[in-house]
């Protein structure tokens, strides 16, 4: 090859190299325009994992028992049957509730609804999909090949693949709409949020519920404050507490784009175990990666060109093989 | 008359009925996989989703097998004709390799039965790098049983054929350089989704593509003498040093490249202190960087490249620093979170080295009865 | 054992028992206290022994006199002879057959001559407010009379939540300044009962342990004794498994109350109320006989904060987490494995093996090199 074309193809290469270095960089998805969620109130949680069992009841799921002869229903974290689950955060002698130091405070687990889900954004097959109204990210079985790349995708590791089943899949919180199931597509709401007797989970619409957990943060603590149980824009009753000190921070507004499950407690939400997150989410970065170099297959076909080009120029003078 | 010959051995010596025995254990343990689930045989969580099925067999082994790409590169881009013998025996390694990589997909999916999903164009998510990982490695096990399609009509005496093919190879071997350059870039590109769970010496972000395939590309000519190495060894050939030192010095210059933007990345997003942290982390990064520059050092100097020992150990140090990069990224600095944790079960490790027992069982097979490799007045005169 | 050694035939015409249900009651006392079978005995002991029988001075306070009425309800054979036998009720408004002046004459006697030997049981709340003149009894106050009594006595009891903490008078905003026994007598050990009424197991059990060790049982910080007030109603209460499954009764009335699920929902202050209400019930009528039992949400009437103060279908606080509940922490997860010797020495094995080939063939290449040289 002589020095025009190594050039020509370094700084083919090199071009590509730039490009893929962020220019078309896709920005965080947006909310659904008709945004379903739900509001996690860890202060207002007491442990009592109603939410569990309803959980459970709905989607059909065995119980997790620890052992053969422990009958109780014991997930200690999400799993192929497991896809709300209640734990502990303590501290020192966990004597007082929502107390950062010797405290516990309750924290629910469950698929968080990202506006900007990872785990369809990677899905080779469209398994996973965001609705495009409501938001909710469901799973069809029939598409999936169980590659798990979702499981990679999502930040906070929820979806959970039946690893002990030959014909397993991927499991997950769908909030009580998949198919055979349809409670919030029959004007109904999630189970969790119905069987919740503290209204810790709240059902209702994300802007709703945003507006709601900031209502939150405005009061005073000590403030006695009539809390709703249910569906927040209709709740079925209310009971008063007083205000705890809240962190003032609503997990799930932005974090990775935001979340259509958000979450308020009066405990750090790294000691909660939420990740580290900031406000971009990384597979709006890596879309922005592939199509850069893949949009339209606009680039491979160039280079393509080119090197079918050199190519047959390097193989005419022999005539030869491989 | 042809360059080439099968080498004419016997096939079934004692290192192949060995390699055979491991085989046989890895397939009941795949058997087993297939029987009750992967959960009986690997050590797959929630926290750690892909282990050494995916990240051994596909993502290092892939690079491990880009011996042909590197040289289709360098013998028909860049028109280095004289490299030309290397050629088949590093396109059965990438045959072989890339089959281990599909083999290796097929058995960690979940769904395996419904892989076909991935072919179908209503199904398809344009969005994810997954898919493209997918179709390309696909694709390009095809374009490298096409371009050694010629090594079996050779064997079959099929001429006219042959001719044909020979007409519009070079469409094919075109594919060949475009193909792995996509999906090795690709296979980096996964792990920008993968987020804050990559420690951040290995989460590159927009570099990931670029430092996927510089690796890969460097580990293919590194495989390549490797492969040329033992070859000459076991099968008691002349070795092709001459021709080997040559891509010694490519390998240096790639190298170089891949050691600047790493470290420079790292200084520009400061991230140094890591890399003297004292945790694991920092002490894998250290090793691997180590593995790095050995090969440097050595395939700098002429004599370095021009001695067969050094060329070998300097290639393999390049291979281990590849499969460490790989490794280390995705698995081993791996924090999904806390309370997770993983390392690979032994029915685990078994089917993967069961895999690679059979992968080499075929290699010595088909060098013993199909024209891969050079005759050795073809390969040892060094100015063919 | 020892049963030959104490004469039975004296307490069963005193009391009115035969022997037989005599040791019952002993044993099932001694049960409720948490004690063994020999402290039976010993009860049975002490109570056949007039000599050991304690004088007790009995006051009355801001109360509704239902924690005597409670115990005069009690069920069991002849049980008020055995408790006005096994004490020497010297002074008992209520229960006193005389009146007056006369009476309160009495108590002071018996006060003097059983100087540091007798029990005082308070009954009530005292009221502080206006120097305590919203209580008078024969025109002392009971603040007055209660510092009288207290003074020389062995041991003091504060039997209800009124005299325990101050109970329903004590409620928001307590004009008369009504206040408990501790919370008046600050400088003594006063051992509460408290309950609205209490069960007056609960005295009867706290009282004959007395009586048989010549102390008091075990204690909490309140003067609660550890074995009747040591546990959260939520701890015992066999509706328990349906607040652990979430099903809860929403409204009186509904399916799920009719069903006999969780109360929590309506109120129930059990998850903060420290008593053993679950576990004896109330009346001795046989089962489901308590608050909860018969469908109505506990009140939190013993515990101080949450009776007579919080709301009665307000959310109670739960207080503590205990077992079977396993709350799995925050790091806690399914399935996850460590190396195990074997497998990690199988993964250096294939990995050596691969480094070791290569080696080899190093060598045989560098002995090629040499000879070609």
């Amino acid at each position: 090859m002589n020095r025009r074309d190594f050039l020509r193809a370094s700084i083919g290469g090199a071009a590509a190299a730039l490009a893929s270095s962020g220019a078309s960089a896709r920005p965080n998805l947006t909310p659904a325009p008709e945004a379903i969620g739900m509001l996690f109130d860890s202060t207002l949680c007491v442990g009592c994992k109603a939410c569990v069992s309803a959980c459970k009841a709905v989607n059909g799921l065995p119980p997790t028992l620890l052992g053969d002869d422990v009958q109780y229903d014991s997930a200690r974290d999400l799993s192929h049957e497991t896809y709300n689950v209640i734990k502990v955060y303590t501290n020192g002698k966990p004597v007082a509730k929502d107390s950062e130091t010797d405290g516990f405070a309750f924290e629910k687990r469950s698929c968080m609804h990202c506006v900007d889900p990872g785990c369809v954004s990677v899905c080779p097959v469209t398994a996973l999909l965001r609705h495009p109204l409501t938001g909710i990210v469901t799973y069809d079985k029939d598409a999936c090949i169980g590659c798990r790349t979702c499981m990679t995708g999502c930040p906070y590791n929820v979806p959970q693949f039946d690893y002990d089943n030959p014909w397993g899949m991927l499991h997950k919180c769908q909030m009580c709409n998949q198919k055979g199931v349809e409670r919030i597509d029959k004007g109904g709401m999630t189970g969790c949020a119905e069987a919740c007797p503290t209204g810790a989970t709240l059902f209702g619409s994300r802007t709703a519920l945003l507006e709601e957990a900031k209502r939150r943060m405005q009061l005073r603590p000590g403030e006695i404050y009539n809390y709703p149980r249910g569906d927040v824009r209709q709740p079925s009753s209310h009971h008063e507490k007083a205000v705890p000190h809240y962190q003032h921070h609503v997990w799930g507004e932005k974090e990775a784009g935001g979340t259509n499950v958000m979450h308020i407690s009066s405990i750090p939400f790294d000691k909660l175990g939420m990740p580290p997150l900031g406000e971009r989410s990384h597979v709006s970065i890596s879309e922005g990666v592939q199509h850069t170099l893949y949009s339209y297959m606009a680039l491979p076909a160039v280079v393509l060109g080119g090197l079918t080009w050199l190519v047959k120029r390097n193989t005419d003078d022999e005539g030869d093989d491989v | 008359m042809s360059h080439y010959q099968p080498l004419g051995r016997r096939v079934v010596t004692l290192p192949f009925v060995f390699l055979g025995v491991i085989a046989l254990i890895g397939l009941y343990f795949l058997a087993e996989r297939f029987i009750n689930g992967m959960g009986a045989v690997t050590n797959l969580n929630g926290g750690f989703p892909w282990g050494i099925w995916v990240v051994y067999d596909i993502v290092v082994g892939t690079a491990l097998a880009c011996g042909g790409y590197a040289l289709a590169v360098t013998v028909y881009v860049f028109n280095k004709g004289k490299y030309h013998p290397l050629i088949r025996p590093a396109l059965l390694a990438s045959l072989l390799g890339y089959g281990l990589g599909g083999v290796g997909a097929i058995i960690d999916m979940g769904r395996w039965w419904q892989f076909y999903n991935l072919f179908l164009p209503w199904q398809m998510n344009f969005n994810s790098v997954m898919l493209e990982v997918g179709l390309c490695v696909s694709a390009y096990i095809v374009v490298l049983m096409i371009e050694f399609l010629p090594t079996v009509l050779e064997k079959f005496k099929a001429e006219a054929l042959l001719k044909k093919l020979n007409k519009v190879l070079f469409v094919v071997i075109a594919l060949g350089v475009l193909l792995p350059t996509m999906h090795q870039s690709s296979l980096g590109t996964m792990l920008i989704a993968m987020g804050w769970k990559v420690h951040p010496l290995w989460q590159t972000l927009h570099l990931q593509p670029l430092l996927a395939v510089l690796t890969a590309f460097t580990m293919g000519f590194s495989i390549v003498v490797f492969e040329g190495s033992l070859s000459s060894v076991g099968f008691r050939r002349k070795p092709e040093t001459h021709l080997l030192s040559g891509l010694g010095r490519i390998i240096v210059g790639l190298i170089a490249v891949y050691l600047a933007i790493r470290f420079g990345e790292i200084l520009v997003r400061g991230k140094l202190g890591l890399v003297f942290a004292g945790d694991l982390a920092s002490l894998m990064f250290l090793i691997e960087t180590a593995l790095f520059v050995y090969p440097l050092v050595v395939l700098m100097s002429p004599r370095g490249r021009g001695n067969a020992r050094s060329l070998l150990f300097a290639a393999v140090s390049m291979l281990l620093a590849g499969t460490l990069y790989r490794f280390n990224a995705f698995l081993i600095t791996l924090d999904p979170g806390p309370g997770y944790s993983y390392f690979p079960a032994l029915p685990e490790i078994m089917v993967t080295v069961g895999l690679v027992a059979i992968e080499i069982m075929v290699f010595l097979f088909v060098v013993k009865t199909f024209p891969v490799m050079p005759r050795e007045d073809h390969a040892a005169a060094p100015n063919a | 054992m020892a049963d030959n050694e104490f004469d039975f035939s004296a307490i069963e015409t005193r009391l009115g028992v035969s022997r037989r249900t005599f040791l019952k009651f002993c044993t099932g006392v001694a049960a409720s206290l948490g004690l063994g079978n020999n402290a039976a005995y010993a009860m049975a002991e002490a109570v056949a022994d007039r000599k050991k029988r304690p004088p007790v001075i009995w006051l009355h306070g801001q109360e509704c006199t239902g924690p005597t009425e409670a115990l005069l309800r009690s069920e069991q054979p002849s049980l008020e002879h055995l408790i006005l036998d096994l004490i020497s009720l010297d002074y008992h408004q209520t229960l006193d057959a005389g009146a007056g002046h006369r009476v309160e004459e009495i108590k002071r006697h018996a006060m003097q001559e059983h100087k540091g030997k007798y029990l005082l049981v308070v009954e009530g709340a005292i009221p502080l407010a206006q120097n305590g003149i919203f209580c008078k009894i024969g025109g002392q106050t009971m603040t007055d009379a209660t510092r009288e009594a207290a003074e020389h006595a062995a041991a003091i009891v504060a039997y209800g939540s009124c005299a325990s903490w101050g109970g329903v008078q004590s409620a928001s905003p307590n004009p008369t300044g009504a206040v408990g026994a501790p919370q008046f007598l600050t400088d003594k050990t006063v051992v509460t009962i408290p309950g609205c009424p209490p069960n007056p197991a609960n005295f009867i059990g706290t009282v004959l342990f007395f009586v048989t060790y010549g102390k008091l049982p075990p204690i909490d910080e309140k003067g609660r004794p550890k074995w009747a007030y040591g546990r959260l109603i939520h701890e015992n209460c066999y509706r328990r498994p349906h607040f652990d499954a979430g099903r809860f009764a929403t409204e009186f009335g509904d399916e799920g109350h009719r069903k006999g699920y969780c109360l929590y929902k309506l109120g129930c202050k059990g998850p903060e109320t420290y008593n053993n209400c679950p576990s004896l019930e109330f009346n001795n009528v046989g089962g489901g006989v308590w608050p909860i039992g018969v469908g109505h949400p506990c009140f939190g009437c013993s515990e101080q904060g949450t009776g007579f103060h919080k709301a009665l279908f307000s959310l109670s606080d739960v207080k503590t987490h205990t077992p079977p509940n396993t709350f799995p922490t925050i790091d806690a997860r399914e399935g996850t494995s460590s190396a195990t010797v074997a497998t990690a020495a199988v993964a250096g094995v294939a990995v050596g093996a691969a480094l070791g080939a290569s080696a080899m063939a190093g060598r045989k290449l560098g002995n090629r090199d040499a000879d070609q040289e």
